[in-house]
């Protein structure tokens, strides 16, 4: 395969000219076979160039620890790759809907997000034709924009045959903002705070993603307290949302102690970020160059402290899922994704760790304190509720150690390193293992060294899909259930 | 079975605040709330403050006086960090809610937190007020300190304050986010939906102006509303326990001061 790709490791930046530009149908047959031989797209995406479109494909080979990159230069139309590799339907449409690129053969182009400049005729949120099924006592439900509880919008459609689902359908678009679009023309600040709000309750993960690609770039390394003050916000994030979902499982099995604590606890977990920077959801932590605050020893022994009460409460509260009955009864065999569904569709995270799939970033692609501090990863085989459920509470006992240890022995160091100039033409691909999954972002410079393409891919996008898959042949009752166990991002998968 | 639910019981305590016949919670050291800005030391400077603030909420007048305003500050602390003169800082002041847009302009020092009743609000729903809570845009930080209020810390049941699951059943709307275009149509649906007398509370910069989202052409909040709005309550995202003060500042359930 020499010559067809570029091997980089994640932070590694090279030049775009690196960038092997293959024949528009090469670059689909090694696509395809990459992904046929075990390797997952992370990305598929294209930047405009002066002439047409570069199209890019990041192939993640998790076992190894290396990323491939390969491109081809298009200009009206590509042939698609879905016909053969599931993974690649996404990303085509995105890159149609965006900029009109025409992915030849592909089966169904959808749209994405119904931004106001589509490439679709018909751009009317909502407005477009839906999977249907037809035949006697076949019935549809349809549910959203707005939904019941205190969550993002999102439209899902149901193909039922009684309270047997026989298809979701999940259509997005509603939260669409334009990051993308406004990212380019930003100020370094303006930026950073909407990769901060990108998806809101994975700051730490899109803004570390951020911050390692432009320190990458422009060729300077954080300090190591700064890296590990990261990574304490990247797993603090981790803990209070495991154990806020945890909870909200709970409550949608009806059995209200775990409920009704973990939504408390979940709050102290948020309350410890705030110890460190003010706001429970990190903004203004993580910058280019390292973190804006300081831990002083007073700071760490409460943090300390606290860790220690969240654990205790967490244990008591959670650790009564495992031994009811009626919760394990509605857990197990509910929302089952097999181990080869999710290979085929590409799904990251605690979602893919539940159906025995080994792969977490933390480990596969370690950057920053995960270089010197190993985090176990935590898998189960069922991929089932109750498998998302265990990995999630297996993940936050484990980062509730590594944070421990990390404030135990804090790198003794400056929390900000000097400032450099970004290389010219360049290309970065930044992985963050997010609570939800791999955070990818990718980021090109122009040749002034200013940012010229940026691409952000919340593990939302890869793991929608995977509700839909977990829903088949399901009860419509378990839905919300179903979702809970993936609590995947409405406004990170629409930016 | 049962005598592990009582143990987990009996862990995990008594939880809820006393606030506010008590003293809330206690706020992070670095908690920023209500600016307080220094505007005679502001004469003689050039102003890099109001070119740095990432969602433009710093205002100078002719005289170069600088006024901040809190509906479309993130309450980031970049301009206080790059003051050269160290007049502008956040206090740990909490009570930041305000019933008119124009109240929220402010150098802190005259800062009112009785700015936040609705007289009408109070009579009306002072003992009972039922929220439909619509996400519009928002990045689901906003979400979840609205929902934190229904847990055992928070409790806002103790107030006859709900959130009800269709607006048939809401007297007013609760709105998060910066209105996207492809919400537009649903939130004044929902609006619509809820019978009157009703009041529109906005938590968060996005919801309020718009916020970082303020000039995307994808975006309403701020330039082109969709709704009208009786209570902003300003943070990126606000406090759980500024949301609480402004909910019950705005029904009257807190007066004195």
């Amino acid at each position: 395969m020499a010559g067809q790709s570029i091997v980089l490791r994640n932070n590694q930046p090279v030049a775009l000219t690196e960038i092997p530009r293959l024949s528009l149908d090469a670059f689909r047959a090694w696509t395809v076979s990459q992904v046929e031989a075990g390797k997952r797209l992370a990305v598929l995406c294209c930047f405009p160039q002066i002439h047409g479109f570069l199209l890019c494909a990041v192939l993640a080979d998790d076992a190894n620890g290396w990323l491939e990159l390969a491109g081809a230069e298009a200009a009206q139309e590509f042939p698609s790759l879905t016909p053969q590799c599931v993974q690649a339907q996404l990303f085509e449409r995105e890159i149609f809907e965006t900029y009109g690129l025409r992915p030849v053969d592909h089966p169904w182009l959808k749209p994405v997000r119904f931004p106001c400049a589509s490439h679709h005729p018909n751009h009317k949120i909502g407005e477009m034709d839906y999977f249907q099924v037809e035949g006697p006592e076949v019935h549809e439900v349809a549910v959203g924009p707005v939904h019941a509880g205190v969550i993002e919008p999102g439209h899902f459609r149901f193909q039922c045959h009684g309270e047997r689902v026989f298809h979701l359908e999940i259509s997005l678009g509603y939260q669409h903002r334009g990051v993308m679009q406004a990212l380019l023309q930003a100020s370094e600040s303006q930026r950073r705070h909407l990769m901060e709000t990108a998806a809101g309750d994975a700051t730490a993960g899109h803004t570390t993603a951020y911050c390692n690609a432009l320190d990458a770039l422009a060729g300077r390394q954080a300090p190591a307290r700064a890296h590990a003050i990261r990574g304490i916000a990247l797993e603090f994030e981790r803990i209070a949302c495991h154990i806020g979902d945890l909870g909200a499982m709970a409550g949608d099995v009806g059995f209200l102690p775990t409920q009704a604590y973990c939504g408390r606890i979940r709050g102290a977990a948020l309350n410890m970020t705030a110890a460190i920077c003010g706001n429970r959801f990190s903004r203004g932590l993580i910058r280019p160059g390292g973190v804006a605050y300081d831990l002083d020893d007073a700071i760490i022994r409460h943090l300390l402290e606290r860790l220690e009460a969240v654990r205790a409460d967490a244990v008591s509260a959670i650790e009564l899922l495992w031994i009811t009955p009626s919760v394990l009864e509605r857990f197990e065999r509910t929302g089952v994704v097999s181990k080869e569904i999710a290979e085929e569709i590409g799904l990251v995270g605690p979602a893919a760790r539940a159906c025995g799939l080994n792969r977490d970033v933390r480990h596969d692609f370690a950057r920053g304190i995960y270089q010197f501090q190993q985090i176990p990863i935590a898998s189960v085989e069922s991929g089932d509720v109750y498998g998302r459920a265990m990995v999630r509470w297996l993940e936050l006992l484990r980062s509730m150690t590594f944070v421990r240890e990390m404030l135990l022995a804090l790198p003794d160091s400056k929390i900000m390193s000097e400032p450099g100039a970004m290389k010219p033409e360049s290309i970065v691909v930044s992985l963050v293992e997010g609570w939800r999954g791999e955070i990818c972002h990718i980021a090109v410079t122009d040749a002034q060294g200013e940012l010229s393409g940026y691409k952000i891919i919340d593990p939302s996008f890869h793991n929608w899909f995977g509700l839909a898959c977990a829903l088949r042949d399901e009860a419509i009752s378990d839905f919300p259930l179903c979702n809970k166990s993936f609590n995947l991002s409405y406004c990170g998968f629409d930016l | 079975m049962l005598f592990e639910i009582l143990k987990a019981r009996f862990q995990q305590g008594h939880q809820t605040t006393a606030y506010p016949a008590g003293p809330p919670p206690q706020l992070s050291e670095r908690f920023a709330g209500m600016p307080a800005i220094e505007r005679s030391a502001c004469h003689s400077c050039d102003g890099i403050c109001a070119g740095l603030c990432p969602s433009r909420a710093i205002q100078r007048d002719a005289a170069g006086a600088v006024a901040l305003d809190m509906g479309r500050c993130l309450f980031c602390n970049e301009c206080a960090e790059a003051c050269p003169k160290d007049a502008i800082r956040f206090t740990s002041q909490y009570q930041l809610a305000a019933a008119k847009r124009e109240d929220l302009i402010t150098d802190g020092v005259n800062a009112d937190a009785r700015l936040a009743l609705n007289e009408r609000a109070a009579r009306l729903y002072g003992r009972s007020f039922a929220l439909r809570v619509v996400s519009a845009g928002g990045c689901g930080a906003c979400e979840a300190d609205v929902n934190v209020l229904t847990t055992l810390t928070w409790d806002i049941g103790r107030f006859g304050l709900h959130y009800a699951a269709s607006p048939r059943h809401a007297d007013g709307l609760l709105l998060i986010g910066p209105v996207p275009e492809n919400m537009a149509f649903a939130v004044k649906e929902t609006y619509d939906a809820i019978p009157a007398p009703k009041f529109v509370i906005a938590v968060g910069a996005c919801a309020i102006s718009g916020g970082m989202y303020a000039d995307h052409p994808e975006c309403h909040a701020g330039r082109r509303p969709i709704i009208p709005i009786d209570l902003h309550i300003p943070g990126c995202p606000p406090h759980p326990l500024t949301i609480l003060d402004g909910l019950l500042r705005f029904l009257g359930r807190i007066s004195e001061e």
